[in-house]
């Protein structure tokens, strides 16, 4: 069986076997405190996006009794380096760094439509008359240029492009939409757009600015105008990452060839490279905007060819982030806005397809204070509906706000001039959840 | 060896113009303004020009006629003037060329595409998340919002029939105002009904105002009929009995059964005297042209919140009204204002100025204008598609991106630069602000310099200007700001004129990406 956890926690003594905290976990763990308050808050978040909705059974909620009609070829999932702890056989590198993640299996929200789901994941709210900010639009309000971050790279970054129907920055507005970076890191160039442009030389660039300041004549006209003041200060921003040192965190060719290859050389598995750089550089929000699980069709040729993709990218990450110390102050959160329906689609025209399943799907947690090597919550026999502990999104979202030391149920600033909380828990449509992540925390 | 000799003759140009500027410079204001005052010719230039004495405050100058020709194209069709455009309309001799002009673009259908995009803000037209009119549903309510502007109707009709239309979706456009919503209750309704037609947030009305509007919009119904996400918006065809409520007023209103309670309300809105209707329609004209209104924010009217120019909405509003809601004489009554004419380089640095319209401000170009803007210097074009929803929308690639019908059809441009989502139809949902992202983009993208590189129209204009270097850059000048470049410009492209290795090609692409990134094409002023 999975060592589900409790509902009151995890016990002393798991506490202890776990070890991870050091003297001081067990210290508090003694004086019956939570850890979580000793713990440091986190400094950056990781998103993997599965834009598309990945199934939950063939990846980290795997049901080999189910039979054919729900597993198709997969039956014989992997152990994992934590007793008990099982994951789909396509990611064997991912099961030998099961200790580093937990894997709730008992997400649910029940909505199968692409945009409506996405964005109940990302804002942790179901629809109403305002367009709330995805998490990583929080983050950069509360982590960004407002609260004293001062990199040049923005703090909200997307590899490589937006998800396009889904509005990350909602009311807090563009101010707070992500830096998305375009092109394509596994090229021989990243050539992140308007960052790194081919063929133009760096005097050619100082040249043209230069003419662009001597025929300034509407901007000598009106010199207290303010709109040109802003205009003037984003340019200087934006030629401090054009010409400056800043630009090289996207030269990847600084990275030795071996851990490039581990990595995987792809646009997936250089992406998560790109990330761990970034958090290095204290980003605090990265997301890894990855297409191409919206299965419908063929379901299981396409995940013999991804999931080899995704166990790459995201198993040297974990590995890579602890190995140079960051994972501690990085969160890695991996999902999509749904899982996939468990029942497979044998027949045409899906061929073996899987549809959209919001009702019961995963997420993965891993880092910046969250436990590793658990499971949360468990789904039924055939990954259809949630058995115990359901987790809504706002839970989950609420419990990374917290461990980034953004307090969920705190005011949320915004320009409505609203009186908004971050994200609280127990909302409208979220009734009947167990609230935020305690026993990962 | 040609290209040498070219170059060669390319410095010489350069040189004796230089040589020949030189000390013909006389001591001049900018080519933004004339050398004159203000002087007020209309009842909006009194009331304007009134306040300002009143407060101690000077108008600036008035504009000159290269800002008049670039200003009012963009402000009334959404695009630049091809050059060949500004050229006719500065040489013009009449003293009424700037009259004829309004006359001549309100006349032209790129006045509906722009307007109706600015409508489609306002009603809504989306066809996904959080609206979800669904493809279909967008195309008939764009083509009716089209169509209306496109004959001209009557503002007081225009909203009658939204108000109180029955029926499908797809065969009766208008009814989609009451599905572009989020929710489907009587409250997110009538939240839209103030805004769009009050210029009001209902959420600072008192509580039985509220409820009061909200009982005139709870018998509406939505019915699904079997063609794939069709929906039939009609009244409740049990009602129970007589509806007693109150109006927004807060008078008592009693709408027997079998009578439409939206009729009532349509009613009391439209019914002389009741100023709500006519004073948002003309503050938001005004916030439109201008980019904020005489109350600011142009939809938060109400009594705690004062017009910035005394008497001036009362006036609009009465024009308006005896126009029989004219809405194309609205906006040419305050294009033909000295207030609308004034230059955007201020006489005073007093902080209430610019609120009291003191000089014409400047804006950033809005998301839509700005890409249309740059693919039609440099002669290329932008594809939309949808792939999802179906059905599928397909754009052709000559379509212009103000008549993009649909909010949901992904650009990163367009988000980048702050296009309306169109979730709430609240004016504040587009954002003209810039941000590093937005100058990171213009300054040095591949898409920005493959646009330039490409450019047939450039080509052609090196191709018909390969005598003299001035008369080239001048004709660039004209195409990207609509003026002919000043001494001292032509003086800083001598100084940059130096041929690089890769020729004058180079040269030439890097002189129109200076001034598309310069401040006077990326800010209507």
């Amino acid at each position: 069986m999975n060592p589900i956890i409790s509902d009151q926690g995890i016990s002393r003594r798991e506490w202890l076997k776990l070890g991870v905290y050091g003297a001081a976990g067990m210290a508090a763990a003694h004086a019956g405190v939570t850890p979580s308050v000793i713990k440091k808050p986190a400094k950056s978040v990781i998103q993997i996006w599965m834009w598309g909705g990945p199934s939950h059974l063939d990846t980290f909620d795997p049901k080999p009794d189910a039979g054919r009609d729900y597993i198709g070829p997969f039956t014989k999932p992997l152990a994992t380096n934590v007793d008990g702890m099982r994951i789909g056989e396509m990611l064997p590198s991912l099961a030998k760094q099961a200790d580093k993640y937990s894997i709730i299996q008992s997400m649910t929200h029940g909505n199968n439509g692409h945009e409506t789901a996405a964005y109940i994941v990302q804002t942790g709210r179901q629809p109403d008359r305002l367009s709330w900010p995805g998490l990583g639009a929080i983050v950069s309000s509360f982590k960004g240029y407002d609260n004293g971050y001062k990199g040049l790279i923005p703090p909200y970054v997307v590899l490589t492009t937006t998800q396009g129907r889904f509005s990350e920055c909602g009311f807090l507005g563009p101010k707070y939409k992500p830096f998305a970076t375009g092109g394509d890191p596994a090229q021989t160039r990243f050539a992140v757009e308007g960052v790194v442009s081919e063929g133009i030389s760096d005097e050619r660039q100082r040249r043209r600015r230069d003419l662009l300041h001597r025929i300034d004549t509407l901007g000598r006209a009106m010199p207290a105008e303010l709109h040109f003041h802003e205009l003037d200060k984003c340019e200087d921003q934006a030629y401090e990452l054009i010409l400056g040192d800043s630009r090289k965190i996207f030269d990847l060719s600084q990275e030795k060839d071996d851990l490039r290859d581990r990595y995987g050389r792809n646009t997936f598995g250089q992406s998560c490279l790109m990330a761990r750089r970034l958090v290095e550089q204290g980003v605090p929000y990265v997301t890894i905007n990855y297409k191409g699980w919206d299965t419908h069709k063929q379901h299981f040729e396409t995940m013999r060819r991804q999931l080899p993709v995704l166990d790459a990218g995201f198993a040297t990450l974990l590995q890579d982030l602890s190995d140079r110390g960051l994972l501690e102050s990085t969160v890695v959160w991996w999902g999509g806005e749904f899982g996939r329906t468990p029942k497979i689609l044998w027949e045409a025209p899906w061929n073996g397809g899987r549809g959209h399943f919001g009702n019961c799907f995963c997420s993965v947690l891993a880092g910046g204070g969250f436990t590793g090597g658990h499971v949360v919550g468990a789904s039924d026999s055939t990954g259809s509906n949630v058995v115990e502990r359901p987790v809504h999104p706002n839970d989950l979202l609420g419990s990374i706000c917290e461990r980034m030391g953004i307090d969920p149920e705190g005011p949320l600033p915004n320009p409505l001039g609203q009186d908004l909380k971050v994200m609280p828990g127990g909302m409208p449509g979220f009734e009947g959840g167990k609230g935020r992540l305690k026993e990962i925390m | 060896m040609r290209r040498t000799l070219h170059h060669l003759c390319l410095i010489g140009v350069f040189v004796s113009l230089f040589n020949g500027l030189q000390g013909a410079e006389k001591s001049r204001i900018s080519p933004y303004e004339v050398d004159d005052f203000a002087v007020a010719s209309g009842k909006i230039d009194d009331l304007v020009f009134g306040s300002l004495r009143k407060a101690g405050l000077t108008p600036a100058r008035p504009c000159s006629d290269e800002v008049f020709v670039r200003r009012v194209f963009l402000d009334v069709l959404g695009m630049l003037p091809e050059a060949g455009e500004a050229r006719a309309f500065l040489q013009d001799k009449r003293s009424d060329k700037r009259m004829v002009l309004i006359d001549s673009l309100l006349a032209r259908d790129e006045y509906v595409d722009y307007w109706s995009m600015k409508w489609c803000d306002l009603l809504r037209v989306k066809s996904e998340f959080p609206i979800n009119l669904w493809p279909n549903a967008v195309q008939a309510y764009e083509r009716w919002i089209r169509d209306a502007l496109g004959s001209n109707m009557p503002y007081d009709r225009m909203a009658r029939e939204l108000l109180t239309s029955s029926g499908s979706n797809f065969r009766v456009p208008q009814v989609n105002f009451f599905r572009a919503v989020q929710g489907r209750g009587p409250q997110p309704v009538s939240d839209a009904v103030a805004l769009t037609f009050m210029g009001s947030r209902i959420e600072k009305w008192p509580e039985d105002r509220r409820r009061g509007i909200e009982s005139l919009f709870s018998r509406l119904k939505y019915k699904p009929t079997a063609e794939w996400k069709e929906e039939v918006v009609c009244l409740d065809p049990a009602p129970t009995g007589p509806l007693e409520t109150i109006l927004p007023d807060g008078r008592k209103v009693k709408v027997s059964p079998g009578d439409d309670p939206r009729v009532a309300f349509a009613n009391w809105l439209m019914e002389p005297g009741n100023r709500w209707f006519s004073r948002a329609a003309v503050n938001r004209t005004w916030a439109w042209v201008f980019g904020r209104g005489i109350v600011h924010e142009a939809d938060d009217i109400r009594v705690d919140n004062p017009p910035c120019v005394a008497g001036l909405l009362e006036y609009l509003e009465k024009e308006f009204v005896e126009n029989g809601y004219d809405q194309k004489k609205l906006l040419r009554l305050i294009l033909s204002s000295r207030v609308y004419q004034l230059s955007p380089v201020p006489s005073c640095d007093d902080p209430r100025a610019e609120a009291m319209f003191a000089s014409y401000p400047v804006r950033r170009l809005e998301a839509e204008v700005l890409q249309d803007a740059l693919c039609q210097l440099t002669g290329t074009v932008e594809g939309y598609d949808s792939p999802i929803p179906e059905p599928f929308t397909r754009i052709p690639a000559s379509a212009r991106s103000v008549n993009l019908a649909d909010a949901s059809i992904t650009s990163s441009f367009l988000e980048m630069f702050g296009r309306s989502q169109r979730d709430s139809g609240m004016l504040m949902e587009r954002n003209n602000r810039v941000s590093s992202a937005q100058r990171l983009y213009l300054l040095n993208s591949s898409q920005i310099q493959s646009k330039i590189e490409r450019s047939w129209r450039l080509k052609t204009l090196v191709r018909d200007h390969r005598g003299g270097v001035a008369d080239l850059v001048s004709a660039i000048w004209m195409e990207v700001l609509s003026r002919s470049p000043l001494p001292e410009e032509l003086r800083a492209v001598v100084a940059e004129g130096i041929p690089s290795k890769s020729g004058n090609k180079e040269m030439i692409d890097d002189l129109v990406w200076a001034l598309i990134n310069s401040k006077e094409f990326l800010y209507r002023h």
